[in-house]
């Protein structure tokens, strides 16, 4: 039996304000699925809920990893269990090295049931595969001693967050907008990376504005999401044709979604 | 014969006096001096302004007494952390301020180098120790626990570095409190014109709940063209007062680091005074403080440039959990001939819990005109989602906080050379993080 991930009638709730309204989606391992929508849609809450992100409440539905529930597990017993989100936005961790912070992911990701306290995985061992990591990304060794995304430019945050993805090789993985703030040559770089790094082994979900990202990765299955649900799916042509039209066919079939995408997306432009 | 202990009243005072007849009239002058003093002048309260944070109103004078026997056997010392894997030129270590082990290479001791007990440098070098001891980097009068420290200082260390002599191994000093103990013993450091050296101070209690009182006082003093680097790690029991007055003078492009751990102990109120006295003096100071249960830690930093062209870097980090209380009170002060100076004072304070509070109060009083002057302070909780981050990486919540305590620190241990005190105080304050939900 192949390893799936399943999104099951999922309803999702920020602060008492509902963002996804019934989600439904199998992923399979070994599966690219793209999932695209306008913004305030519920495609970054939906990474975030995957994750387990403490400022989201599921109010119903069920997320399973190989038929487990993982509703009730944190965020690192998710992690561990094969789950990793790149994240949009990532965040910077002053002080803390790449390589060490690396290192000390790696060994939990790979020994769910290591202790704290236990040993890390071996230095020589850990060095040599960052290393051909790195250069497989075309990365500056240098890299590794710097601060966790501490000054980093947007490209180099979002390659950081690939070179994660290719140490930490999760079941699944959700790409946030690995695209976003990147220049065409940069997007197409991420892209090819994604792939190079094995990602046709894992289930993605790539979440995207852009068809570039998908050039090297592309997707069996697009999903479009407004106003919190998966309003149409379809394959690789339907990425094709939201990056070329936009989103107005969609809109226009589904005025309720829309109506709804709207009023999620007003309050929070009056509080940007 | 069993020595009676003394009591830190009139009737203790008079029999140390009789006990220090074998003491150089100036030590002894010094010493009623500051008895006096200690007389006339009230304990420190809540009007002062550097005391207003600090309640020291449980601390009770009568509880502590000093014997000059230790029951402490100096196998039986804790293990040292600041010297593991260092070769050293010379090692001392202390309980309730009482010399129990004392060594120096003999490579270094000819070069001149004297590193001993302060009755032992009374003999060696009278002239040296009457020139400096409670005059070049000390002031009585400050208030009446420098004042009791004069009159009744029960011993110490003294190293001294002779004019152009450099010692590349680092010397340490391990200063011991036993459960109950006191300790008013005295540390004085003088490097002549072109010498340097690097000591590693640490301390700490025979017991991690160790009651005790510590009363002490350090006094560095750097010659022109010398170098001092100092690494200062305070770990008393939790339950021991600490009250300390440290001072450095440094001279004409002289250079001091001077790193400072500050994790024991109930009850701190510390001044860390520098002194940039002549040209071109350059002092980089390195303050890290991680407190919690209901300890209080009251750093009082003054960097004074005196002379022109002079260069002070402060740089304190604060990690707080559970009730704990940081005072930092930082001030620059720039007399009018130190032109051309360059002052620098930052204090960032973590906050690891909702009950714990750091106060960081910098200052700045300059009379010189053409000075570049910067300072700032921040305080903030640990960022949610920088562990959420780490939690997506497969880090437990623990070994997040961990890590971000840590990066916290890093800033400090990036200019910090040796590798034992990076080591020491990285391990120091990793173990420390608790498990928070």
């Amino acid at each position: 039996m192949s390893e799936t991930l399943e999104i099951i009638d999922l309803f999702v709730e920020v602060e008492g304000k509902p963002i996804l309204r019934g989600v439904t989606l199998t992923i399979r391992r070994g599966e690219t699925h793209a999932l695209m929508g306008p913004n305030g849609s519920g495609k970054s809450t939906l990474g975030l809920v995957l994750m387990g992100h403490p400022k989201y409440t599921v109010t119903s539905g069920d997320i399973l990893l190989n038929g487990q529930s993982i509703l009730e597990a944190s965020p690192d017993e998710r992690a561990r269990a094969g789950l990793f989100l790149a994240f949009q936005r990532p965040v910077a961790i002053p002080g803390v090295k790449m390589a060490d912070f690396l290192r000390h992911a790696a060994t939990n990701v790979r020994n769910p049931e290591r202790k704290e306290g236990e040993d890390l995985m071996p230095m020589k061992e850990f060095r040599q595969e960052l290393r051909a990591k790195m250069a497989q990304l075309k990365m500056d060794p240098d890299f590794a001693r710097r601060y966790v995304n501490d000054g980093f430019s947007g490209g180099e945050m979002k390659r950081a967050e690939i070179l994660q993805l290719a140490m930490l090789q999760p079941k699944f993985a959700i790409l946030d907008e690995t695209d976003s703030g990147l220049d065409a040559d940069a997007v197409r770089l991420a892209s090819q990376s994604i792939a190079e790094i094995g990602g046709a082994k894992m289930g993605l979900l790539i979440i995207t504005h852009h068809d570039k990202l998908l050039e090297h990765n592309p997707p069996q299955y697009t999903h479009v999401i407004m106003g919190g649900r998966i309003v149409e799916t379809g394959g690789r042509e339907l990425a094709d044709e939201l990056h070329r039209n936009g989103y107005q066919r969609i809109r226009d079939e589904h005025p309720e979604a829309a109506a709804m995408n709207d009023t999620n997306t007003k309050p929070e432009a009056v509080t940007a | 014969m069993t020595l009676a202990r003394l009591d830190f009243d009139p009737s203790g005072f008079a029999n140390l006096m009789e006990r220090c007849t074998h003491e150089p009239t100036w030590l002894r002058e010094l010493r009623s001096e500051a008895w006096q003093r200690f007389e006339q002048m009230p304990w420190p309260n809540r009007r002062d302004e550097e005391w207003m944070r600090t309640d020291i109103r449980l601390f009770n004078l009568k509880k502590y007494h000093w014997s000059p026997e230790t029951s402490v056997a100096a196998s039986s010392l804790p293990l040292a952390r600041l010297d593991v894997g260092v070769e050293l030129a010379g090692r001392i270590a202390t309980i309730d301020g009482i010399t129990v082990l004392s060594e120096l290479e003999d490579s270094v001791q000819g070069q001149g180098v004297f590193f001993g007990t302060l009755q032992q440098a009374l003999i060696a070098h009278p002239a040296m120790v009457q020139r400096h001891l409670f005059r070049s980097a000390f002031d009585a009068s400050v208030d009446r626990f420098a004042a009791l420290h004069q009159a009744m200082c029960t011993g110490g260390t003294v190293l001294y570095v002779p004019r152009n002599v450099s010692v590349a191994l680092p010397f340490h000093i391990q200063t011991v409190l036993s459960d109950g103990g006191s300790d008013l013993s005295h540390l004085l450091i003088v490097l002549e014109d072109g010498a340097s050296a690097t000591v590693l101070y640490e301390s700490c209690g025979t017991h991690v709940d160790g009651d005790g009182w510590h009363n002490g006082a350090m006094e560095l003093v750097i010659g022109d063209r010398a170098k001092l680097s100092f690494v200062n790690l305070q770990d008393w029991g939790n339950k021991t007062w600490h009250f300390a007055h440290q001072k450095a003078i440094v001279g004409q492009d002289a250079q001091l680091q001077w790193t400072l751990g500050a994790l024991g102990g109930r009850l701190a109120k510390v001044n860390q005074h520098v002194e940039l006295r002549g040209r071109g003096a350059h002092c980089q100071v390195n303050g890290t403080m991680f407190t919690q249960d209901q300890q209080h830690l009251s750093y009082h930093t003054l960097q004074h440039h005196m002379a022109p062209q002079t260069t002070s870097d402060f740089l304190y980090k604060t990690a707080l959990q559970d009730q704990s209380h940081t005072v930092w009170r930082g001030m620059i002060r720039v007399d009018k001939v130190a032109q051309r100076t360059d002052g620098y004072q930052r204090n960032d304070n973590l906050l690891l819990s909702n009950t714990s509070r750091a106060d960081s109060i910098p200052g700045l009083e300059i009379e010189a005109d053409d000075v570049r002057c910067t300072h700032g302070s921040t305080s903030g909780r640990v960022d949610e989602e920088q562990v959420f981050y780490c939690l997506n990486r497969g880090f437990t919540r623990q070994e997040a906080i961990r890590a971000i305590v840590t990066g916290f620190f890093q800033q400090i241990f990036d200019r910090i050379e040796l590798e034992s005190v990076r080591e020491a105080l990285g391990i120091a304050i990793a173990t420390r993080v608790r498990q928070y939900e």
